[in-house]
C-alpha cells in the first residue's frame, strides 16, 4: 500500500545569512528583514538551520555527564593531575575529610561526583580513582576489579535500557575515559602496563600519559614516547583515538597528529606562582619553575585540549556507540547460549521463532512472559 | 505519573554530588559546540505527516514551507481506501543537512463510509515505531546510522467551513493524539474572513478540549522561547495559505495568491498564519517535536507493545529484583515450562500412536473378515465344483460301463453270427 520512499535530489536552499552569526537565534521580525538579497525575492530562508540553536538550548538545559577514571601506581600524581585538569579539587584526596595516606591491601574503586558549571554549561563530572592498583607485591590480575567495575556500569545501563518503564534519560555512569599513568622510567613499558592496557583498551577508551614528566629531559622524553608507541603497536593495543573509529579524512588527519604525540608527558600542579608578572600553575624547584600550561615545558595543555575542549563529545560517543554496544552484544549472546539443547533443534524454539523475530529471543531471558 | 522534577535534567540534589566552583577556565563550555558539530556531520531527520482531504492544499503547503517543489501527484477523489504516500528528500540550508520525509494521506475523506479512515494512518505510525523498536532490540544494532522514520509532527488540515470540526476530524485526532504530535491547521484560510476566522478558531479549540483531544503544545519550560511559544499556543490552530507562485507587490516579488479582488500574501502575518507555522514548526520547536516523539510517544508505544507480549519489570510483590535472581528464576520457570510442554507433547504423541494403532487394528480386522468371507465363498464354490465333478465322474463311469457292456454284446453277437456261418458251410 505504501509507495517506497524516494530519496530525491539534494536541494540547496538559498540562505540569506549574511547578517547572522553561526549560532545566532533567528529574529522574529517580519520576513523582509533578511540581509541583502540580490534578486529582491523573499524565497530563500526556511529556518532549518535554526535546529542547531535548538539543540544547543536543549543541551544547555539538560547538562552533560562525564566519567573519568584514573589508573596508576600511588605517587604518580593522579589526584594532582585531575585537580589541574578541572581547576578545582575534584580528586578523592581533596574530598576525603581525613586523607589517610595508606596503601590499600586490595584495589579499591572510589567514585566521586561533582557538579561544575562554566559559562552556563553544567556538567556532572565523576572521577573514579583506583587506589591500590599496581602497589601489591603480586600484581597479577590487578585489572580484574577495574574491568569488573567498568562492566558493571555497562550492565547497569543495559538494565535500565531494557526496562519496560524506563527513565526519560538513562543515568550514564559508564566510564568514558580511563587515564593510565605510566611511571617516567624513560625506558619502556612494564609488563603490568602492557597487560593492563591490552585488556582494558578493548572495553574502554584508554589515554596513556607519562606521569611526573618533569624528571625527563626532552630527548629522554621523545625516546620514551617513541618506545612506548612502538610497544603499543607491537602488542596490538589501540588507545584513544583509535584508528578504526576515525570518521572521515578530516578526522583522520586531526587524530593522526594526536596519535603521533601520545602518550602525553604531563606535569600536574594546583599551586600558582608568579612568572613574568603572571600568575600561572606550576611547580617551583630550585632550578626553575615548571609551567604546567606551557607547551614548551610539558604536554598538559594538549591533554587538556584533547580530553575537554575538542574530543570530549567524541570520547563519550565512542563509549556509547562502540564499547557499550560490544558489551551488550556479548552479554545478550551469552544469555542465548544458556539455552540447551541448541536452540534450533528444539521444536519449541521453532515455534517461538514463528511468533517473534529470532533476534529478540534474548529478551525472553531478561523479561519472560508471565502468563 | 506526573513527577514534579523534570528528570531530563541532571539531578543536582543527587547524593554524593557536590557543586564545585572552578578556579579558572577549564574549557568544557565548548561541549555544546562539540555536540552540535557532531550533529552537523551526522545530519538531521524530520518526518511530517499531513492528514487532510484530497485537494485541501497539503502538498502546496509543504512546497511553500520548504521553499521547494516536491514531486507532487494530483490524487483522484475515487480512492477506495485511504492510503499513505511517503517521500523522502535531502535538503540543505547553509551547513545543515536535513533528511525530510513528507507523508501525505491519499483519499482521506473521499469514501462514503469513513469509519475506518483513520486506521491506515494509525497503522503507518505504529509501523514506524515498530521498526525502531525492532532495531533497538536487535543484538547487533546500529541506532546511530538508523534512518529514523518515526513521525515527528502531524499537520491536521481542517476544512475552512467556518463552523466547526467534522466528526471525521474529531475521531481521527482522538485516535492519533497519543501517538503523534498533532498540530491542527486551517487550510485555505483565504476563504474565511477575519471575524469568522476568530470565531472558528475558538470553536475548534473548545471542541478539541471538550472531546479530550491532546494536541501538541509548544513547550514553555525554556525561558528563551517560553514567551513566544505561549503567544503562539494562543493562535492555534494556524490559518494557513500556501502558494509557490510569486506575485509582484510593491517593488518586490512575494509568494502570494492573486485574485481579482486582491493579493493574499503568504508571508504577510496580517493575511495568514503561515509565518507563525513555519516559525513554530521549524525555527523554534523542531528539536522539541523530535524529542517528544522519542521520549513520549515512542516510549508509550514500546511500553504497551512489550506489556502486550507479557513482559514486566518487577515481580508480583512489586519489589525490584536483581538481574541474577530474575534470570535464574525466569530460567527455571522457562525450563519447567519447557519440560511441561515436552511432557504434553510426549503424551499427545503416545495418544496419537494409540489411536493410530487402534485404527490399524480395526483395518486389519476388517481385512481379516473380508478374507474369511472370500475364503468361504471360495470353499463353497469348490464344494459345488467337486460335486459336479463327482456327478460327471459317475456319469462317465456309468457310460463306460454301458459301453463296455454294449461292446461285449456286440462281440458276442458277432461270434454267434460267425458260428452260424460256419455251421452253414458244412
Amino acid at each position: 500500500m505504501l509507495s517506497p520512499p524516494t530519496t530525491c535530489y539534494l536541494l540547496l536552499l538559498q540562505a540569506h545569512r549574511s547578517q547572522r552569526g553561526f549560532f545566532e537565534f533567528p529574529n522574529h521580525g517580519s520576513p523582509q528583514a533578511k540581509g541583502d538579497k540580490t534578486n529582491g525575492s523573499d524565497f530563500g530562508y526556511v529556518g532549518i538551520d535554526a535546529i542547531l540553536e535548538q539543540m544547543r538550548r536543549k543541551a544547555m538545559k539538560q547538562g552533560f555527564e562525564f566519567n573519568i577514571m584514573v589508573v596508576g601506581q600511588s605517587g604518580l600524581g593522579k589526584s594532582t593531575l585531575m585537580n589541574t585538569l578541572f581547576k578545582s579539587k575534584v580528586s578523592r584526596k581533596s574530598v576525603q575529610p581525613n586523607p589517610e595516606e595508606r596503601i590499600p591491601k586490595t584495589i579499591e574503586i572510589k567514585s566521586i561526583s561533582h557538579d561544575i558549571e562554566e559559562k552556563g554549561v553544567r556538567m556532572k563530572l565523576t572521577v573514579i580513582d583506583t587506589p591500590g592498583f599496581g602497589d601489591q607485591i603480586n600484581n597479577e590480575n590487578c585489572w580484574q576489579p577495574i574491568m569488573k567495575f567498568i562492566n558493571d556500569q555497562y550492565e547497569a545501563y543495559l538494565q535500565e535500557e531494557i526496562n519496560i518503564d524506563r527513565k526519560k534519560r538513562i543515568p550514564d555512569s559508564r566510564v568514558h575515559c580511563c587515564i593510565y599513568f605510566i611511571p617516567p622510567t624513560g625506558h619502556c613499558l612494564r609488563p603490568l602496563d602492557v597487560e593492563f592496557m591490552r585488556r582494558l583498551s578493548k572495553v574502554v577508551n584508554i589515554v596513556p600519559v607519562i606521569a611526573k614528566a618533569d624528571t625527563l629531559t626532552l630527548e629522554e622524553r621523545d625516546y620514551f614516547k617513541q618506545t612506548i608507541r612502538e610497544e603499543l603497536r607491537a602488542n596490538g593495543i589501540d588507545v584513544y583515538p583509535q584508528k578504526e573509529f576515525d570518521e572521515d579524512a578530516e578526522d583522520r588527519m586531526i587524530n593522526d597528529k594526536i596519535r603521533e604525540m601520545i602518550p602525553f608527558a604531563v606535569v600536574g600542579s594546583d599551586q600558582e606562582y608568579q612568572v613574568n608578572g603572571k600568575r600561572i600553575l606550576g611547580r617551583k624547584t630550585k632550578w626553575g619553575t615548571i609551567e604546567v600550561e606551557n607547551i614548551a615545558h610539558c604536554e598538559f595543555a594538549y591533554l587538556r585540549d584533547l580530553l575537554i575542549r575538542t574530543h570530549m563529545q567524541n570520547i563519550k560517543d565512542i563509549t556509547g556507540s562502540i564499547h557499550y554496544e560490544t558489551y551488550r552484544v556479548r552479554r545478550l549472546n551469552e544469555s542465548n547460549g544458556h539455552f540447551t539443547p541448541h536452540p534450533s533443534d528444539h521444536p519449541l524454539w521453532r515455534n517461538l521463532c514463528n511468533c517473534y523475530p529470532m533476534q529478540m529471543f534474548w529478551f525472553f531471558f531478561f523479561k519472560l512472559p508471565t502468563k | 505519573i506526573g513527577e514534579a522534577v523534570n528528570d531530563t535534567e541532571i539531578d543536582i540534589k543527587d547524593k554524593g554530588v557536590r557543586p564545585l566552583s572552578l578556579a579558572g577556565h577549564v574549557g568544557f563550555d565548548s561541549l555544546p559546540d562539540q555536540l552540535v558539530n557532531k550533529s552537523i556531520c551526522q545530519g538531521f531527520c524530520f518526518n511530517i505527516l499531513c492528514i487532510g482531504e484530497t485537494g485541501i492544499g497539503k502538498s502546496t503547503l509543504m512546497d511553500t514551507l520548504f521553499n521547494t517543489n516536491f514531486e507532487n501527484f494530483e490524487s483522484s477523489h475515487f480512492e477506495p481506501q485511504v492510503k499513505l504516500r511517503a517521500q523522502t528528500y535531502d535538503l540543505q540550508e547553509s551547513n545543515v543537512r536535513l533528511r525530510l520525509t513528507v507523508v501525505n494521506t491519499v483519499g482521506f475523506g473521499d469514501q462514503m463510509n469513513k469509519q475506518e479512515s483513520y486506521q491506515p494512518v494509525v497503522d503507518y505510525i505504529d509501523r514506524q515505531f515498530e521498526s525502531y523498536l525492532q532495531e533497538e532490540l536487535k543484538i547487533k544494532r546500529s541506532l546511530h546510522n538508523y534512518h529514523d522514520s518515526r513521525v515527528h509532527a502531524c499537520l491536521y488540515f481542517i476544512s475552512p467551513s467556518g463552523h466547526s470540526l467534522k466528526s471525521l476530524d474529531l475521531v481521527t485526532m482522538k485516535k492519533l493524539d497519543s501517538k503523534v504530535n498533532i498540530i491542527p491547521v486551517i487550510a485555505k484560510a483565504d476563504t474565511i474572513s477575519k471575524s469568522e476566522l476568530h470565531k472558528f478558531k475558538i470553536k475548534i479549540m473548545s471542541e478539541l478540549v471538550s472531546n479530550g483531544v491532546q494536541i501538541y503544545q509548544f513547550p514553555l519550560d525554556d525561558e528563551t522561547v517560553a514567551k513566544v511559544n505561549t503567544t503562539m499556543n494562543g493562535h492555534l490552530p494556524f490559518a494557513v495559505v500556501g502558494s509557490t507562485e510569486e506575485v509582484s507587490v510593491g517593488n518586490k516579488m512575494v509568494k502570494a495568491r492573486q485574485y481579482p479582488w486582491g493579493v493574499v500574501q503568504v508571508e504577510n502575518e496580517n493575511h495568514c498564519d503561515f509565518v507563525k507555522l513555519r516559525e513554530m514548526l521549524i525555527c523554534v520547536n523542531m528539536e522539541d517535536l523530535r524529542e517528544q516523539t522519542h521520549t513520549r510517544h515512542y516510549e508509550l508505544y514500546r511500553r504497551c507493545k512489550l506489556e502486550e507480549m507479557g513482559f514486566k519489570d518487577t515481580d508480583p510483590e512489586c519489589k525490584p529484583v536483581s538481574l541474577q535472581q530474575t534470570y535464574e528464576a525466569k530460567r527455571q520457570e522457562f525450563l519447567v515450562e519447557l519440560q511441561k510442554r515436552e511432557d504434553e507433547m510426549r503424551q499427545m504423541f503416545v495418544q496419537r500412536v494409540k489411536e493410530k494403532e487402534a485404527e490399524l487394528k480395526e483395518a486389519e480386522r476388517e481385512l481379516q473378515s473380508r478374507f474369511e468371507h472370500l475364503k468361504r465363498i471360495h470353499a463353497d464354490e469348490k464344494a459345488t465344483l467337486e460335486e459336479k465333478k463327482r456327478l460327471l465322474d459317475e456319469d462317465q463311469s456309468s457310460f463306460s460301463k454301458r459301453r463296455a457292456a454294449a461292446q461285449l454284446l456286440q462281440a458276442q453277437s458277432l461270434t454267434a453270427n460267425g458260428k452260424k456261418d460256419k455251421d452253414r458251410k458244412k
